[in-house]
């Protein structure tokens, strides 16, 4: 079996201050990988060299692209990396505005993707985001209706329709639960954790909530000041962690 | 089946001066397909310690744990995860799942993770889950919601629901009713019957003398004890 | 020199020259928008400034030019820019469509087909087709530069999602030789399918400071779905002064009782009409 990515000695700096440095991991089809650490340790700055949002100093970054097998996606041409982003990849934000078009209804939201890569039949693309809406738990009947009409929970899942139209491979996540209310949370990780086995998708998860990545990751990546620090199973680095640090974090976190 | 070598483990609390804590050292016993092995020994003895290890759930320092041909104190995740999807089941004493989901799910989900249809797994779950007594009424409800035996319960179901050639129990009769105490030591010996290595930490001696083959003191394996 | 201390066309022949470099790659690159050094033009924004730059750096002494507004020679607009150019460049001017040279236009193309010696030269307010989609203009430049037009489609699945048909009525996005999407400026949408011309046709937008052309004979398809094809619709009325039935028409209220009636845009064309049937 083929690595579906594989990162090589990725390093980021800011000036002479360090984003990420140095970091190599392998992620296999159908598995999620949660990246924890605290808000500076450099988890946000690596998901978005990963993604192809900020271009990295050093490093690779391996697909298995469909087409060609294994890829360096940094080493891409612009128009390949965009092509990349809408089809085999998929990235949901935080924030659900980051992510949706907030003056563009929820089915042209979910249809744009489909779109982008060439759909030209009405009907079609609008059974397709019908069929979404309903996969991510939205009413048909908002299919019309603007996200800026829907609550935090519901923009967030038009976030993962409108992300997973196209069938992508790899999804990358930050803090996908962050500033939703618990039952709310609940919810989207069984919605995310269902999609992920359904789809066979792979995941990269960055978040610094660990009772998220203990339902959500397969395997977690503890980053401190730009360095990954510790890796394993995720059950194994949170009950059993090795670095000073992680054991710190760990033990700081309100039994979930 | 389950071959444990000279293993050794010690915690070392980073947070409290560094101090090192040996909890295990040159443990080793083997577990053949069909075999119950008990472990034994005072509370605190490192029981649990060593059914996590043999689990992947804490990493051990020395020493090595062979299942179904697996190193698991140096295979990679991904090795593990498979082992654990497809070889190596794990009923603990917790049930831990996502919220929101329905009882039927969580009892079908190690049989969807290895991409049996959807249609025979959920079969499963329901002919598992009325084994042990679970109200249908509640199937669709999740088991976060559920009293202590039927959590305990609904664990099993899913500790159950794949037939793993080994499996780890964690004191699987706890707050078990005689009803569904009977129920459960029926399912070890079925799954024993079926060829599966059991390691199983019982204080039901009972329940210990009718499904255990053999019994490993773990106060052996304590450091310095020696 | 046209007899008043002007520049002919009113622009110093190096400004000409930078315009003409522009309208060179605009031709080259059909669809493409170019950006230029747009000058201040004794005239506001909005009035067709860039229009007028690049009409003035298009003339030459023997052309005879013919501007419309909306259809019409006799509009205010269209008045002011013809003299401008009666009296900085001298050309002779007409009204006649057939005769023209060169003809500036806002809002609309003329009926009569064009022909190989013509240049059409429109008044863009905003040539960005994507604007109001994605208000980053390096964003859309870069949609340009690797033909990511999927948001474009998303407008007009909007217009079906809330209208039941494409509701875009001007300014109807279109895609040039198969490449670049471009906003044909705000024409009604029933003047699309004359953008495939035998004319050179020049856009020029003064505050955007941009230049794109169409070259004569380039394919230029309006987008829509394969469900919902595009579909350059017209008021359902004959021309009540010339009884057109293919032309475009503007609706008049006639009294304070709310009567009206529809005549042609092309001013030109209906009276034309007019003159053969007498």
């Amino acid at each position: 079996m083929t690595p579906l990515l594989e990162v090589r000695g990725l390093t980021k700096a800011y000036g002479g201050r360090i984003g990420c440095a140095e970091v190599s991991f392998t992620l296999w089809p159908g598995e999620v990988l949660g990246i924890v650490g605290e808000s500076g340790s450099g988890k946000s700055t690596l998901l978005n060299c990963l993604a192809g949002h900020l271009a990295p100093d050093a490093g690779q970054v391996i697909f298995d692209t469909r087409g060609e097998g294994p890829r360096d996606v940094l080493a891409m041409t612009e128009p390949e990396r965009r092509m990349l982003g809408r089809t085999d990849w998929a990235f949901v934000h935080q924030n659900p505005r980051d992510g949706l078009r907030m003056r563009i209804s929820a089915g042209g939201n979910v249809g744009e993707r489909l779109m982008a890569v060439g759909a030209r039949h009405y009907g079609e693309i609008r059974a397709q985001a019908a069929d979404w809406l309903a996969r991510v738990e939205i009413a048909e009947g908002r299919i019309d209706d603007r996200p800026s009409a829907f609550s935090g929970g519901m923009q967030q899942r038009l976030q993962i329709a409108r992300n997973l139209v196209t069938g992508p491979r790899l999804v990358f996540m930050d803090e996908p639960t962050g500033g939703l209310d618990v039952s709310v949370q609940a919810r989207l990780l069984d919605l995310i954790r269902g999609l992920v086995r359904r789809m066979g998708l792979s995941a990269i998860v960055v978040t610094h909530d660990l009772a998220v990545v203990r339902l959500l990751a397969d395997r977690l990546m503890v980053m401190k000041d730009g360095r990954v620090i510790e890796t394993g199973l995720t059950d194994q680095v949170l009950d059993d962690p090795q670095a000073p640090y992680t054991q710190l974090l760990v033990s700081s976190v309100l039994q979930a | 089946m389950i071959h444990v070598e000279n293993l050794a483990k010690s915690f070392t609390l980073h947070t409290q001066g560094s101090a090192v804590i040996p909890v295990i050292a040159g443990a080793g016993f083997t577990v053949a397909p069909g075999e119950c092995v008990a472990l034994t020994g005072e509370s605190g003895a490192g029981k649990s310690t060593v059914l996590r290890i043999l689990y992947g759930n804490y990493l051990a320092q020395g020493g090595s744990v062979r299942i179904g041909g697996v190193d698991i104190t140096r295979a990679e995740p991904r090795e593990i995860l498979r082992l654990r999807r497809e070889t190596l089941g794990y009923v603990s004493q917790f049930l831990r799942v996502v919220p929101r989901v329905p009882t039927l799910e969580v009892v079908a989900e190690p049989l969807l993770a290895l991409g049996r249809p959807e249609a025979e797994a959920l079969d499963r779950a329901r002919e598992l889950l009325a084994r042990l007594r679970i109200p249908e009424r509640l199937w669709s409800l999740s088991p976060t919601t559920f009293s202590g035996g039927e959590q305990q319960r609904v664990n099993i179901a899913r500790g159950f629901a794949h037939a793993y050639p080994a499996l780890l129990l964690d004191e699987p009769t706890a707050s078990l009713d005689a009803v569904n105490r009977e129920t459960v030591l029926e399912l070890i010996e079925e799954a024993k019957a079926g060829g599966a290595a059991i390691v199983g930490i019982f204080h039901d001696l009972a329940a210990r003398a009718r499904v255990a083959d053999r019994e490993v003191d773990v106060s052996a394996f304590t450091p310095g004890a020696a | 020199m046209s007899g008043t201390d002007y520049n002919f066309a009113y622009l110093d022949e190096q400004t000409k020259r930078m315009i003409r470099r522009a309208i060179l790659k605009g031709v080259a690159v059909p669809g493409y928008q170019v950006p230029f050094a747009s000058r201040e033009m004794p005239m506001p924004y909005g009035w067709g400034t860039g229009g007028v730059q690049v009409t003035a750096a298009c003339l030459v002494p023997e052309d005879r030019l013919k501007v419309i507004d909306q259809g019409a020679d006799d509009t205010t607009n269209a008045v002011s820019i013809r003299k401008f150019f009666q009296k900085t460049a001298g050309v002779a001017v007409t009204e006649r469509t057939a005769e023209a040279t060169v003809i500036q236009t806002r809002h609309r193309i003329p009926e009569l087909p064009l022909t190989e010696d013509q240049i059409l030269v429109y008044q863009v307010p905003i040539p960005e087709p994507l604007r109001f989609l994605e208000p980053s203009e390096v964003e859309t430049r870069k949609m340009h530069a690797l033909e990511d037009y999927g948001l474009m489609h998303v407008k007009l699945y909007e217009d079906i999602a809330r209208h039941g048909e494409i509701a875009t009525a001007y300014a109807y996005p279109v895609k040039v030789e198969g490449r670049y999407v471009m906003d044909p400026s705000p024409i009604p949408k029933f003047d699309n399918p004359k953008l495939e011309s035998a004319a050179l046709q020049l856009f020029g937008a003064g505050r955007e400071q941009r230049i794109y052309a169409v070259p004569p004979y380039t394919r230029v398809v309006s987008l829509d779905f394969e469900d919902h094809p595009f579909d350059p619709s017209k008021a359902a009325h004959p021309c009540a002064l010339c009884g057109a039935e293919d032309s475009y028409l503007d609706e008049v209220i006639v009294d304070d009782a709310g009567g009206r009636m529809f005549v042609c845009s092309d001013t030109d064309y209906c009276a034309g009409r007019r003159e053969a049937a007498a």
